[in-house]
């Protein structure tokens, strides 16, 4: 069966999802700081050439607007299983696609063929849907004023080129980390992979700006299972890290002996862990999970084609409607919340220079002191909401997976910024009597307009009297957003701050991923609905 | 109006064997992707490079067309065209896959080697088998025009009149998608393999929301020929249930009996495929493990009206293994495993698990392909008589963001959408609010009371609706 045929019928195709952000003013939490390795792509003639084609092809097919991008897209893999590679590949596409708006209606047409000729075809054939989608259009689109930048180059900040270090070295590096796990007395498999991206895509406008730019992503991965004895019982511990938008230098750093030797002896513990026992606990939530949170509750909700409407047929549409009723007024959460929308952090997975409208990347409030303030927008969006935000530029949220990809609003980094004084895991932990610690993400659900939200994790221990006593399993919390958020009382200062993340966020018809990062400090909620999902889940 | 020809493509691909391409269209109504002359010289051409001990190569191409509406108007719409190829060398027990969507000498020869450097760069994997050789095919016919016809203005044609329908109904929102994609599939290997499927797919959903927010109704199709989709039956069932399910009355969370629509049975059925996979069974990592080693194979684990199968010559798929479009990294010894009608669960007994060729071997049985397609059994009777024949009952049109809680229990979590209803004495007695559920779709199959006629929900997947005397609602959704 064809993967996209499984995805498209299936219910599980519904958009789901540690790196460092130095939150604004505040010192990086974690860590040396990487040092970037900028060297910064520039536009390519051939590649200008095969832009300016398809841009002139639609705009004299009638567009008023158009924009183009030549990418190519690698990716790098290697899985293997306990002591045995399973999988090494490389994948590599490249082709261009071109969007045109005609009498206010969009147009999109893609090749993997790269001529002037095809270039030229593709750029009359996104104009000419756009024509044919004009009939069934009320209300015309209308763009946002952007700035011309002209020809301009941007980078993500790596340090070590993944495609420079040899597949042999990378896969010998796993199986070391395997041989470590399998070592731990009780661990009987391990599955552990690395999958890199790197993107050179070059994108031009009809408007005047030609951005080459240059992307790299590194997601590591490993899951520990632990099997009991009498085979009563399994136990994985997964999720391990998250990714990030940077090099090979982050699998080095942070996938080490160390860090598996813990993974491997907590998916041990859980098969002794204690069922729990349902109610209502005060959740302490370390950043490895709370950014799976954010994501699902405060970055899909705040999407304003989502809100207006526009998702309705896929992952549905938001509480957070109409804009005239919320922007300004809706109670997040405390005083103290505040969250940030940015597409500019050094190592996040959504960070770029310039969007696919020839937006430049910006930092801006999404929740204010605990108030909602501003939607995630394009070009197309601000309009809709400027009477009201005072905000006429775009927030340059433009994205598509790939060439072959429709470009439309899609979800930029969303941070939760830590307290000013440095307050630490401890300080949440000892001020907590009857809790629930827990770590890495684990299921996670939530439903069509972002209220009912339930969420497993991956290492859950039981808080009593301000100290983490035993392992706990099959722990669940459900919750509605706005109330656990406004739940929250206490969070940790920026030595907590952590960057998690996805390169698997899914949205839109057809559905096309984004990789996101969410920023977060420790954070505690009080007294959530906690549920035993053993039994079948029926409990 | 799309005037970039898949042809185009193609001739440029096969240029390097001086066909003539245009003669070699056949059947002549295939448009869009490959044909299977074509494929097999490509393939051809491709392992001819090769110095490795094996090559394996996989070629997917076509067009992809969609339309997509919401807030009455039509937002997106486009299509692209592409033709891509994974090519995997093996070295002994050694192997690695490049994919890549270049096709002239220099490419593909570039992507030969990088494939054979891979391959010596990965280290041994015991667990290789030999490459499948030369293989028989069931037919299995996929490919339609109607499907492959369906241009821009014709979907922009279907997206009209669900806004019309919209607007004539007064206060509804239309949104909705239509996709369709046209072309092939082919595998072959430098021991002889050769498999090629050319096949259509479309998938249309429409979901109509009233304008006071309150009520929210789904309707969708999928299959492989779009001639006989009656579009505006849909509409107007996406409507009715909007309508409908305006004003839901609230109603605590439990546990109670339901009447699920066929879409959200299959959301719930092929939530089983990943669990039947014979290793993990093997190895104790399933709900399909016996407690004292070995697999449930035999036991009787469902109801005994359930029969769960695949058959991908009734659904029109290909009839062999193939990972493509799988993503990336899975280099599997399955690759052109023949397919034909399996039966997984029959009269509710465990029939069968899924074996790769290498798990096949050391456990002594023949391989058996991945569910790729499935197909569950019902009774000759409709939803309506079904719904007639209910005292009491949550009526639940489909499942949504399903997620795993205990792979042991196949237990998962998710929500109901697009319309919940209280059945009442035979009748929908009024709208009621949403609810996450959490339980397992084995748990739902046991407590089996009734079921409908079958129908193709999506391109891969018939089922019928059903009634089972317990489902558990774990907390209300507020959402609509």
């Amino acid at each position: 069966m064809k993967r996209r045929d499984f995805v498209r019928s299936s219910a599980l195709a519904a958009g789901g999802v540690a790196l460092v952000r130095t939150p604004p003013g505040r010192a990086a939490a974690q860590g040396p700081p990487f040092k970037p390795a900028s060297r910064l792509p520039s536009v390519d003639p051939a590649t200008r050439d095969l832009l300016l084609e398809a841009l002139d092809a639609a705009t004299s097919a009638g567009a008023q607007y158009a924009d183009a991008r030549v990418g190519l897209y690698l990716d790098q893999r290697v899985g293997t299983r306990e002591e045995k590679v399973t999988n090494v590949s490389e994948e590599s596409s490249l082709g261009l696609g071109v969007r045109a708006l005609v009498n206010g209606s969009w147009g999109f047409a893609a090749s993997n063929e790269l001529s002037r000729a095809a270039a030229a075809r593709a750029g009359r054939a996104a104009a000419a849907t756009g024509a044919a989608n004009a009939r069934a259009v009320r209300s015309p689109v209308a763009l946002a004023p952007v700035e011309s930048y002209g020809e301009v180059g941007w980078s993500s900040d790596y340090e070590i080129d993944p495609w420079t270090v040899p597949l042999g070295d990378k896969a010998e590096y796993l199986l070391g980390l395997n041989r470590t796990a399998l070592a731990t007395k009780g661990v009987s498999f391990v599955n552990s992979s690395l999958h890199f991206v790197k993107i050179e895509a070059t994108s031009a406008t009809s408007e005047g700006t030609i951005a080459a730019q240059r992307i790299i992503r590194t997601n590591p991965s490993m899951s520990i299972t632990a099997v009991a004895p009498d085979r009563s019982d399994f136990q994985t511990r997964g999720a391990v890290l998250d990714p990030v938008g940077r090099g090979w230098e982050f699998v080095r750093s942070r996938m080490t002996t160390g860090a598996v030797e813990v993974w491997a002896s907590e998916a041990v513990q859980k098969l002794s862990a204690v069922p729990v026992e349902p109610g209502a606990y005060d959740l302490v939530l370390h950043p490895s999970h709370l950014w799976l949170t954010i994501h699902e509750s405060i970055g899909h909700p705040t999407e304003l084609d989502r809100a207006l409407g526009y998702e309705a047929n896929y992952a549905g549409t938001s509480f957070l409607a109409p804009p005239s009723e919320v922007l300004g007024r809706l109670r997040y959460g405390p005083d103290f919340m505040q969250i940030v929308g940015e597409r500019t952090s050094p190592g996040g997975l959504a960070s770029i220079g310039w969007d696919e409208e020839g937006v430049k990347a910006e930092e801006w409030p999404i929740v204010k002191d605990g108030i909602f303030v501003d939607y995630q927008t394009t070009r197309e969006q601000a309009a809709w909401i400027s009477d009201l935000t005072g905000i006429t530029h775009s927030h340059g949220c433009s994205h598509c997976q790939s060439w072959e990809h429709i470009p439309f609003q899609r979800m930029p980094n969303m941070n939760l910024l830590p307290a000013e004084e440095e307050i630490s895991e401890e300080d949440l932990i000892s001020a907590t009597d009857d809790g629930i610690y827990i770590e890495s993400r684990g299921s996670y659900s939530i439903d069509q307009q972002r209220y009912n939200f339930q969420f497993g994790g991956q290492v859950f221990w039981e808080i009593k009297d301000g100290k983490k006593t035993r392992m706990l399993r099959d722990v669940a919390y459900q919750a509605r957003t706005t109330d656990f958020w406004n739940a929250m009382d206490m969070i940790g200062g920026p030595r907590t701050y952590q960057v998690g993340g996805s390169f698997y966020d899914g949205k839109g018809q057809p559905g096309q991923v984004n990789a996101v990062s969410h920023g977060c400090p420790v954070a505690r909620f009080r007294q959530i609905r906690v549920l035993n999902t053993g039994a079948g889940g029926r409990g | 109006m799309e005037t970039i020809r898949r042809r185009d493509a193609i001739r440029r691909a096969v240029r390097g064997r001086g066909l003539s391409p245009a003669d070699r269209l056949s059947p002549p109504e295939q448009a869009f992707g490959l044909t299977e002359e074509q494929a097999r010289d490509l393939a051809h051409r491709i392992l001819s490079r090769s110095g490795a001990d094996g090559l394996e190569v996989e070629l997917e191409s076509g067009r992809r067309s969609n339309t997509r509406y919401a807030v009455n108007r039509v937002t997106t719409a486009g299509s692209s065209d592409d033709l891509s190829v994974r090519i995997t060398a093996r070295f002994g027990n050694r192997a690695a896959t490049v994919t890549t969507n270049r096709f002239d000498d220099e490419s593909l020869t570039a992507a030969v080697r990088g494939a054979e450097r891979l391959a010596r760069l990965a280290p041994e994997n015991d667990e290789r088998m030999p490459l499948l050789g030369r293989q028989t095919y069931a037919e299995a016919p996929g490919y339609y025009a109607s499907t492959a016809d369906l241009d821009a203005a014709s979907r922009a044609g279907v997206a009209a009149s669900a806004i019309s329908a919209a607007r004539e109904s007064g206060g509804l929102d239309a949104a909705g998608f239509l996709e369709c994609s046209a072309g092939s599939t082919a595998l072959a290997n430098s021991a002889g393999l050769f498999a090629f499927h050319a096949a259509t797919d479309f998938d249309y959903s429409v979901t109509m929301r009233t304008d006071d927010g309150t009520g929210s109704g789904w309707a969708g199709s999928g299959g492989r020929q779009w001639a006989g989709v009656d579009s505006e039956a849909l509409h107007a069932r996406a409507i009715e249930k909007a309508v409908l399910s305006r004003d839901p009355r609230p109603l605590e969370p439990g546990k109670y009996p339901v009447v699920l629509e066929p879409r959200a049975v299959a959301d719930l059925v092929e939530l089983l495929a990943f669990s039947l996979s014979a290793r993990a069974a093997d190895e104790g990592r399933s709900a399909f493990a016996a407690g004292g080693g070995g697999t449930r194979i035999g036991e009787q684990i469902v109801d005994s009206r359930v029969t769960l199968l695949s058959d991908p010559v009734e659904m029109g798929a290909a009839p062999f293994s193939s990972p493509v479009g799988f993503g990336g990294g899975f280099v599997s010894d399955d690759n052109g495993l023949p397919l034909g009608q399996q039966v997984w669960i029959e009269d509710g007994v465990l029939k069968s698990l899924f074996y790769s060729r290498y798990w096949a071997e050391r456990q002594g049985v023949r391989p058996v392909g991945f569910p790729s397609t499935l197909i569950m059994q019902g009774e000759d009777r409709s939803l309506e008589e079904l719904i007639a024949s209910t005292e009491r009952a949550v009526l639940v049109t489909r499942l949504w963001y399903i997620r795993s809680i205990d792979p042991r229990t196949v237990a998962f979590t998710g929500l109901t959408r697009d319309g919940n209803f209280l059945i009442e004495g035979g009748r929908i007695s009024h709208p009621v609010n949403n609810f996450r559920w959490n339980d397992s779709p084995l748990s739902v199959l046991s407590h089996l009371e009734a079921l409908s006629r079958p129908e193709r929900v999506s391109v891969t997947r018939k089922v019928p609706a059903l009634r089972a005397g317990e489902f558990n609602f774990s907390s209300v959704s507020e959402a609509v």
